[in-house]
This record gives structure tokens, C-alpha cells and sequence, in this order.
């Protein structure tokens, strides 16, 4: 029996004597190369940059995605609290488990008298999904265009703490009006 | 008999200290070059920090070759379970030794009168004048072919007592290829000898002074194109460098002969590549592109074709000479690299074929060729 006949797709390069000579073609691949390094070798000779890498951390992209998401910040109450009410789902809904907060009492303020006391993320595992953000229920973690500043020489100095995410980019919650009158300090103070 | 000792001990640290500085340097030079061929940016991390202070001397990278020594000299010394530690721990050594030996015989310059150079010294060296060369023997390229074949001794040792299939393998395949390579080096070479009528490597240098139907300059690259571009091509088979890496093929044999290798054993070997890629440089420059000789200079000064002179000292002379060979070694070692990174393997197959029906016939017609050329300029 005939084997089946496959059907051609495309034509099977040949080569002519020219490709069989090796040299010439060799010489024009050689020249292409070469052509590469001499353009890119006169652009760094002329003070400029001739490569399309960067030097990574001295050096960003200048092409990031507006609609990358990179790092996380957390909005601000008017006063400037943390809006966070460490809940924990934004902890408990991270695949990568890198968000760590410890809650505190605050028997003041009844409204939310649940605020986070240490709130850290751990940057050498996030993978950057966006849940957290989905998760919150109070807006009060958000994610920014930026890329942390992340090559570090220690795991462990790649927690990002509550301090910086407040601070790197501040962001007050426009969408939930608060009642003017004071900050919360002074209201509590005239008690 | 001391003024010898005093100049060729001198001669000597100035191989030695080239050749090693440039088995460094090239390493730094391939992945700068390759970089910048592939619109990267390059080794540009190690550096040196200034005791006591915080200033980072980085030097776009060069020091990575630097930190590469340091941490193979630090690196665990790993031996496989081999029959033959001796042969084992003695194969980097055979590699690596052969190739500076040849330097030996390659002259980086011209005459040197020690007298001249330095007249205080007029009464204790008197009248004499030394090639710039270490050991002026009749048999040059003999020599440099004995030593250049010898370095094949040390893969196939490598391979035979790592006791494992891969250096096996890539050990096999040294052989082959490095016979037929070197059959085809000698072919191309004996055409020059046939032009120049000696082995002896100063005068195939001195022969190539002076110009070429008047303005081309009389270097052996214009006498024998042909037999210079077989010649380049079947040097970087010897090296065992990438068109024909076959011996040490990643993607198929790991590192080939070297496999089993580690630490500086293994540093030995990548030492000894990159060393012979000057050596290559070197003996190209002396054979092909007329060694320390630039077009219209000689040992008075440059006597341009306009009829204009410019004069030297013997000092500038000699400096110019070393650093014109030294410039041309490197060119032509950025060539090598240039090539390296430009073109993908062979096949195993395709490297013996092209060998010995390709480059084999066109060496064996470029001799007969310059033969019959050779004995019609000569018969009357």
C-alpha cells in the first residue's frame, strides 16, 4: 500500500553553488554582525547608549504598560490614618501568602476600632495578581504603575512595611466622603 | 654571554606577560563584543572596592575576568572516581603548557640593539643586536606545529581517564577534528614557505617589508589570500572554538573532554582557549599580515612613496613595532570572536566533510597553484 501522501506546505530550500561555497555567504553573515557591533560601538563611543537592555536597578524601563501594576500603596483616611481595618482577607486571599498583618484595638475610634499595627508585604514572592486589591472591602489597598525598587542582596530586606506604602504614594479614598469637622485627634479630644 | 641571559629573561616575562594578559583580557573582550553585537549592555557588575572607602571602581566590567580566577581558584576541587588520577590530574597541564610554548618562537618585533636603547648600558652589552624573539630557530613553523599538535595529547588524555562516556566522546571527536585541521594548516602554510623559501619565522617577517607592486604592502595575506582565509578557518577548528566546538558541543556532550572537570582543573582548559586565541592572532600576524611591520616603515623610520621621510629613534622604533604587533594580534583576536559569535555549529558530520573534501582539495589547488607560479617567476 501507497503510504499516505502528505501534503507540501512550503518548498524545500536549496541551496545554489553561492550557499555551497560557504565563504560568501559567511562573509555577509560576518558583515551583518559586524555591522551591528560598529553601529551599537560608535553610538557608545559618542556617549550614548547602545544597547537595548538596561542596567537594571539604576535603570527602569521606560516602557512599563500603563495598565501594569506594580507595586502596592495603601490609602489614607483624611487624617491620614491607614484606612485599613486588618481585616486579614487581602491576607488570606494572597496566593503567594506574603502579606503579614498584626491587628490593634483602638476602643477610641468606633467606627473602626480595628487598625493594622504592622501591615508588610513581601515583594520576593508577591506575583503581583491584584486579589489583594480585589479583596479589600475598604479600598484601602490599591496597586500603581511603579515597580519596587526591588534587587536587594538579602531576602530579607525585600519586606516593603506599612510605612512606605502609606508614604511612597499617598492616596486618600475620594469615594467615601467622611464628615468634615476636625480630624479624628481633635474630635477626640473634645470629648 | 650574561648580556644574552639579561635580554632573553627579559623577552621571556614579555611573552609570558602578554600572553597572560591577554588570556584575561580576551574573556573580558568576548562579552563585551558579544554584548554590544547583540544590543546588550555586557559584564558590567564585579568590581573593585577602594579600602576604607565606599568608591566602587567598576571599569565597564573589566575586572569579571578577575573575579572569574578568583572563584575558580576557590572552587571545590572535584575528582571522579577515575582509574588514572595521574593522567586525569595531568591533562589541563599537557593543554595548557603547548600553547605557550609556541609563543616561543613567534618574533614580536624586529631588531633590538640594546646599546641604542639604552646607552648608559652602552659598555655592558657593546655592539649587540637581538631579534625581539625568544628562541630564533631554523625551524619556525615546524616547531609551532609540533607544539600547536601537541595540545591535542591533553584532550584526548582528558577524555580517556575522566572515566565517563562524554569526555569519551568529545575526546574522539578532538582527535579527528584537530588531525584533519592541522593536515589542512600545514598545506596552507607550506604555500608561504614555497613564496619565502624558509621556515624560519624572522625571515618569513623580514620578507614581508617593503611593498607590493608598489602600494599594497607586502604582507602574506596579499601573496596568499586563499591559503590566509583556509588557514584562519582551520586555526579556529584547532581551537575547538564554535563553528566547530564539536569536542566540547553543549547541547550534546555537556562540555565534552572536559566534563568531568572542575575548579581551576577546568580554568586550565578555558585558560589554555582563550591563550590560544592570541597564539592564532600571533601566528596570522607573523605569517599573513607581516608581523611587526607596518607599510613604508622600516628600521630607520617611514620612508613614505611620496618621496617625504620621517626619521626615528631606535626606541620609537621598537616601541611602535611592539605595539603594531600587539594591535594586530588583537584585531585579529576580535576577528576570531566576531566570527565566534556569528556563526551556529556544525554538524559532526559536516565538520570532517568540510575538512577533508572541502578545505582539503582547495589547500592541496591553492599549493599547486602557487607552485607552478613559484617555478615560472624563478626559471629564467
Amino acid at each position: 500500500m501507497k503510504p499516505y501522501p502528505r501534503k507540501v506546505y512550503w518548498n524545500e530550500p536549496t541551496m545554489g553553488w553561492w550557499e555551497r561555497a560557504y565563504l560568501f555567504e559567511i562573509l555577509r553573515g560576518l558583515g551583518i554582525t559586524s555591522a551591528v557591533f560598529l553601529r551599537n560601538m560608535w553610538k557608545w563611543v559618542t556617549f550614548r547608549k547602545g544597547a537595548l537592555t538596561t542596567y537594571y536597578p539604576e535603570e527602569t524601563r521606560w516602557d512599563y504598560a500603563p495598565a501594569n501594576r506594580g507595586k502596592h500603596v495603601l490609602t489614607q483616611r483624611p487624617d491620614g490614618r491607614p484606612q485599613c481595618v486588618a481585616c486579614n482577607m487581602c491576607a488570606t486571599v494572597c496566593p503567594a501568602k506574603v502579606i503579614e498583618i498584626d491587628a490593634g484595638f483602638d476602643p477610641a475610634d468606633a467606627a473602626h476600632p480595628k487598625f493594622p499595627i504592622r501591615f508588610e508585604i513581601d515583594y520576593s514572592r508577591c506575583v503581583f495578581c491584584g486579589l489583594c486589591v480585589e479583596a479589600c472591602p475598604e479600598d484601602a489597598i490599591r496597586m500603581a504603575k511603579e515597580v519596587p525598587g526591588l534587587p536587594r542582596y538579602d531576602r530579607g530586606q525585600m519586606w516593603i512595611g506599612m510605612e512606605e506604602l502609606l508614604t511612597w504614594n499617598p492616596q486618600k479614598d475620594v469615594a467615601k466622603p467622611y464628615p468634615t469637622g476636625g480630624t479624628r485627634a481633635e474630635k477626640r479630644g473634645s470629648h | 654571554m650574561i648580556q644574552d641571559l639579561v635580554v632573553y629573561v627579559a623577552y621571556i616575562v614579555y611573552a609570558i606577560a602578554v600572553l597572560m594578559t591577554f588570556g584575561t583580557l580576551l574573556t573580558w573582550v568576548e562579552r563585551k563584543q558579544s554584548a554590544v553585537m547583540q544590543d546588550r549592555i555586557g559584564a558590567n557588575r564585579a568590581y573593585v572596592r577602594l579600602p576604607f572607602t565606599q568608591i566602587k571602581l567598576i571599569w565597564l566590567g573589566l575586572f569579571h575576568g578577575i573575579a572569574d580566577g578568583l572563584k575558580l581558584m576557590t572552587k571545590e576541587d572535584w575528582r571522579p572516581k577515575t582509574y588514572d588520577w595521574y593522567a586525569y590530574a595531568v591533562a589541563p597541564w599537557v593543554c595548557f603548557v603547548p600553547v605557550l610554548l609556541v609563543f616561543a618562537v613567534i618574533p614580536f618585533g624586529g631588531l633590538m640593539v640594546p646599546a641604542k636603547l639604552f646607552p648608559s648600558l652602552a659598555g655592558f652589552f657593546g655592539d649587540r643586536a637581538y631579534p625581539m624573539q625568544i628562541a630564533r630557530l631554523d625551524a619556525g613553523i615546524l616547531i609551532v606545529f609540533a607544539f600547536g599538535g601537541m595540545t591535542i595529547i591533553g584532550a584526548m588524555l582528558a577524555g580517556w581517564s575522566s572515566y565517563n562516556k562524554f569526555s569519551m566522546l568529545g575526546a574522539l571527536r578532538a582527535g579527528s577534528q584537530m588531525i584533519s585541521y592541522e593536515l589542512v594548516m600545514g598545506l596552507t602554510v607550506l604555500g608561504l614557505i614555497l613564496i619565502y623559501g624558509t621556515v624560519d619565522l624572522t625571515t618569513i617577517v623580514q620578507e614581508q617589508s617593503g611593498t607590493l607592486l608598489g602600494f599594497l604592502p607586502a604582507w602574506g595575506v596579499f601573496h596568499q589570500p586563499f591559503a590566509a582565509t583556509l588557514f584562519m578557518a582551520a586555526a579556529i577548528a584547532e581551537n575547538k572554538r564554535i563553528p566547530f566546538d564539536l569536542p566540547e558541543a553543549e547541547s550534546e556532550l555537556i562540555s565534552g573532554f572536559y566534563t568531568e572537570y572542575s575548579a581551576m582543573k577546568m580554568g586550565l582548559f578555558m585558560f589554555a582557549e582563550f591563550i590560544e586565541i592570541a597564539i592564532i592572532g600571533a601566528l596570522f600576524t607573523t605569517l599573513f599580515l607581516g608581523g611587526c611591520n607596518l607599510p613604508y616603515m622600516s628600521d630607520a623610520g617611514f620612508a613614505f612613496p611620496g618621496g617625504s621621510v620621517l626619521p626615528m629613534s631606535h626606541g620609537a622604533v621598537v616601541v611602535t613595532q611592539l605595539v603594531v604587533f600587539l594591535a594586530k594580534v588583537m584585531l585579529i583576536c576580535s576577528f576570531q570572536i566576531l566570527i565566534r559569535w556569528s556563526l551556529p555549529r556544525f554538524r559532526y558530520d559536516q565538520v570532517l566533510k568540510f575538512a577533508w573534501k572541502f578545505m582539503f582539495p582547495l589547500a592541496l589547488m591553492n599549493l599547486v597553484v602557487t607552485a607552478v607560479l613559484a617555478w615560472m617567476a624563478t626559471s629564467p
